[in-house]
């Protein structure tokens, strides 16, 4: 959210004494603004390395209470952690290039496939919380700036700011104690029941996100488990991006509202509900999909509570049960993955807010 | 902050002061704002002064005179809010919690700000690489997801340390290293904005050494926000403690009452109907979390003149696109520049 001002705020720095000697251009602001994902990965794997290296050596972390000395010695030696660090620094860094992120020590998965495995459910979330997040925001939003500084414009601000007060395990707790315990509509947690695992789990090919994977073989029992199950979780990771949505099109909207055109359009007769609808909506959505894109970055944080909550099995879920038994390996291969995505889509973002704007390019 | 009315106006030292000029500005929605997050802040803060005399127990206590407390027990006129599955008393570690919450809020702020203004003013005034390599490595800090972060540390610090100070020390630590590149963002931005106005190229040419012009002259102007991002950051610093217990990593309960953990041990008694136990240290976060957050927005919208509701005529005029940039409910939006009128170091690079 408050990177809605980071891209003209911050990227000067580094990319402005080069376009300005070769004059500009949206092609060369691409390139150099990819090169620029390199040293933000950089900077936090290493800073996860060194942390994690500070605590001691992964084995002893893991294991150091459970094994006798001279095996864990041994285990140490034939993993290399007895070298110096610098040396391991180095050599992660080497594996990292090559898409080799090593084997986790608590359940002995390659981390690759442990990633893939917990990414698709993480996924799955997310895309059902933006859903969420945009149908409740887009609407409210529009009505509240159409309303403003009525009673129903009042109303939405609070329950925006309620929205970001609410830490979503609490409003997970209340959504579980309502719907699951006393009304009994929805199961209490979890992301399927164990038969529709199953059925999932014989599928050719699954993508891993299971309402896309029940569609394709049609099988509506286990789509209606899928969705009864998913409900829940989207609605509290939803609400908490929903009350920024909310904010975010009011604002912009109203921006627009105060615009010529539209009191053109309302001195022509049209009516005010197509005046939001259709002329003041439309330009006020490019900052709005600047922002869902920086939006992913609180939704990967909001995720790992959710998944908690709900004992959502994907990436944040399994991050916890990693730090809890110090796995510092499958730690680091989670923490590297989601480092690249948040890298990626700020690239993405800053690269659309380009093309929308060209007074972003410099 | 409160120079804003510069009639001729006798004022009393009292409407002077920054929250009561807020006050006397506002009108009608905001004002309600404004009024309800201090009630809201008051009630908090109060709780945190009065734990020791109004809570009937303590926090980590499972008995008194009559035996041992029961689990799990419903509100009752004994145990006014129940009890938890451990067999504390529900009220007493909310009252309790306030106290936990404050001292970590005030502990990690004060040292983000220290080590964010500091960094930011040398990083500000001196450039060259030491600035280039810091707005980096903030930036990649800045884009990381701030739990994820503050879980990492809170792992490295503590390495499961379970005394009260420990236990604070490493929470506000890793609350710390997610703030530190906000204020250090501001204040860089409004050190580079300060560095070429007048009065501080005529104290260069005056011979005044840069640890002068930085302290005497750029300090203060530069740090006018900070109240205001300690008022919105508050809010976010109770949110990540509490993320951090609920995940497991924040303080042990028997040495302080902290929110987020007991909101942790009730996601098991909710599938049993149970909901004394999780209801009640949520609705203290989020009240404390509404109370600060409406003080902090009301502030930020009064100092800024477009933002402010007129005492009377005038009302709807030039409310407009000022809005896209303060609106937003984070913090460094509301000090930064906004898109439209461009950085002002962006020039100066």
């Amino acid at each position: 959210m408050t990177t809605l001002i980071e891209v003209p705020d911050v990227e000067p720095d580094a990319v402005t004494p080069k376009s300005k000697s070769a004059g500009g251009g949206l092609g060369r602001y691409i390139v150099v603004r990819f090169f620029l994902i390199i040293p933000t990965i950089f900077i936090l794997v290493t800073l996860v390395f060194f942390l994690m290296r500070v605590i001691g050596d992964p084995i002893t972390a893991a294991q150091g209470g459970r094994l006798p000395p001279d095996v864990l010695a041994q285990r140490i030696h034939d993993a290399g952690y007895d070298r110096p660090i610098i040396f391991q620094y180095f050599e992660y860094l080497g594996q990292l290039v090559t898409g080799n992120f090593g084997t986790t020590i608590t359940d002995r998965r390659p981390v690759v496939e442990m990633l893939s495995t917990f990414g698709a459910a993480t996924l799955e979330l997310s895309i059902n919380a933006l859903i969420v997040a945009l149908a409740v925001g887009i609407p409210l939003g529009l009505i509240a700036a159409q309303r403003r500084d009525k009673a129903a414009d009042a109303f939405l601000r609070c329950f925006a700011i309620l929205c970001y007060a609410t830490p979503v395990f609490f409003s997970g707790l209340l959504l579980k104690l309502t719907f699951s315990v006393w009304l009994g509509w929805l199961p209490v947690a979890g992301r399927v029941s164990t038969r529709t695992e199953l059925a999932m789990g014989q599928l050719a090919a699954p993508s891993g996100i299971y309402w896309l994977d029940a569609l394709r073989s049609g099988d509506f029992n286990a789509l209606g488990d899928i969705v009864s199950h998913a409900v829940l979780p989207a609605i509290a990771l939803g609400l908490l991006t929903a009350g920024v949505f909310l904010r975010l099109v009011r604002t912009n909207v109203i921006g627009t509202l105060g615009k010529d055109y539209v009191e053109a359009g309302r001195s022509r007769g049209v009516s005010e509900f197509r005046l939001v609808t259709k002329h003041a909506y439309k330009p006020a959505l490019i900052p709005i999909i600047t922002v869902m894109g920086l939006q992913i970055a609180l939704m990967l944080g909001g995720a790992v509570l959710t998944e908690t909550t709900f004992e959502w099995k994907g990436l944040g879920y399994q991050l916890v049960q990693y730090l809890n038994a110090r796995d510092f390996v499958a730690v680091q291969g989670i923490v590297v993955l989601l480092a690249v995505i948040v890298a990626i889509t700020n690239f993405v973002v800053d690269v659309v807010a380009a093309l929308i704007d060209p007074r972003v390019r410099y | 902050m409160s120079t804003a009315t510069i009639s001729g106006r006798k004022k009393s030292f009292l409407s002077g002061l920054p929250v009561i000029s807020h006050l006397n500005k506002s009108v009608g929605l905001q004002r309600g704002m404004l009024i309800t997050g201090l009630v809201l802040t008051g009630f908090f803060l109060l709780c945190t002064v009065l734990a020791p005399l109004i809570a009937p127990y303590g926090y980590a206590q499972l008995s008194d005179a009559s035996g041992s407390f029961p689990t799990q027990e419903a509100p009752s006129s004994k145990h006014l809010l129940g009890t938890t599955v451990g067999g504390y008393d529900v009220l007493s570690r909310v009252l309790w919690g306030s106290q936990t919450a404050v001292t970590v809020i005030v502990v990690a702020v004060a040292m983000s700000i220290f080590l964010g203004v500091a960094l930011g003013l040398l990083s500000g005034y001196f450039g060259g690489w030491l600035d280039r390599v810091l707005v980096v490595i903030a930036d990649a800090i800045y884009a990381f997801p701030s739990l994820l972060l503050a879980i990492v540390m809170s792992i490295v610090i503590s390495r499961g340390q379970s005394s009260f100070w420990g236990g604070i020390l490493a929470c506000a630590f890793s609350i710390t290293v997610v703030f530190v590149p906000q204020y250090f963002r501001v204040i860089r931005a409004e050190t580079i904005r300060l560095k070429a106005e007048p009065f501080v190229e005529s104290a260069m040419v005056l011979g005044a050494s840069s640890l002068r012009i930085i302290t005497r002259h750029i300090f203060k102007n530069a740090t006018r926000t900070l109240p205001l991002m300690f008022t919105l950051n508050a809010s976010e610093a109770i949110l990540t403690l509490a993320g951090l217990g609920f995940l497991g990593f924040g303080i042990e309960p028997s040495s302080a009452a902290e929110w987020g953990f007991d909101l942790n041990k009730a996601m098991a008694d909710a599938s049993s109907g149970i909901w004394w136990t999780g209801v009640f240290p949520g609705v203290a976060i989020v009240l404390t979390v509404l109370g600060l957050t409406l003080v902090g927005e009301s502030i930020n919208d009064l100092n800024d003149p477009r933002l402010r509701g007129r005492k009377r005529a005038g009302g709807k005029a030039s409310r407009t696109k000022a809005t896209a940039g303060t609106d937003s409910t984070n913090t460094g939006a509301t000090t930064a520049p906004k898109p439209e009128t461009g950085s002002p170091e962006a020039g100066k690079a």
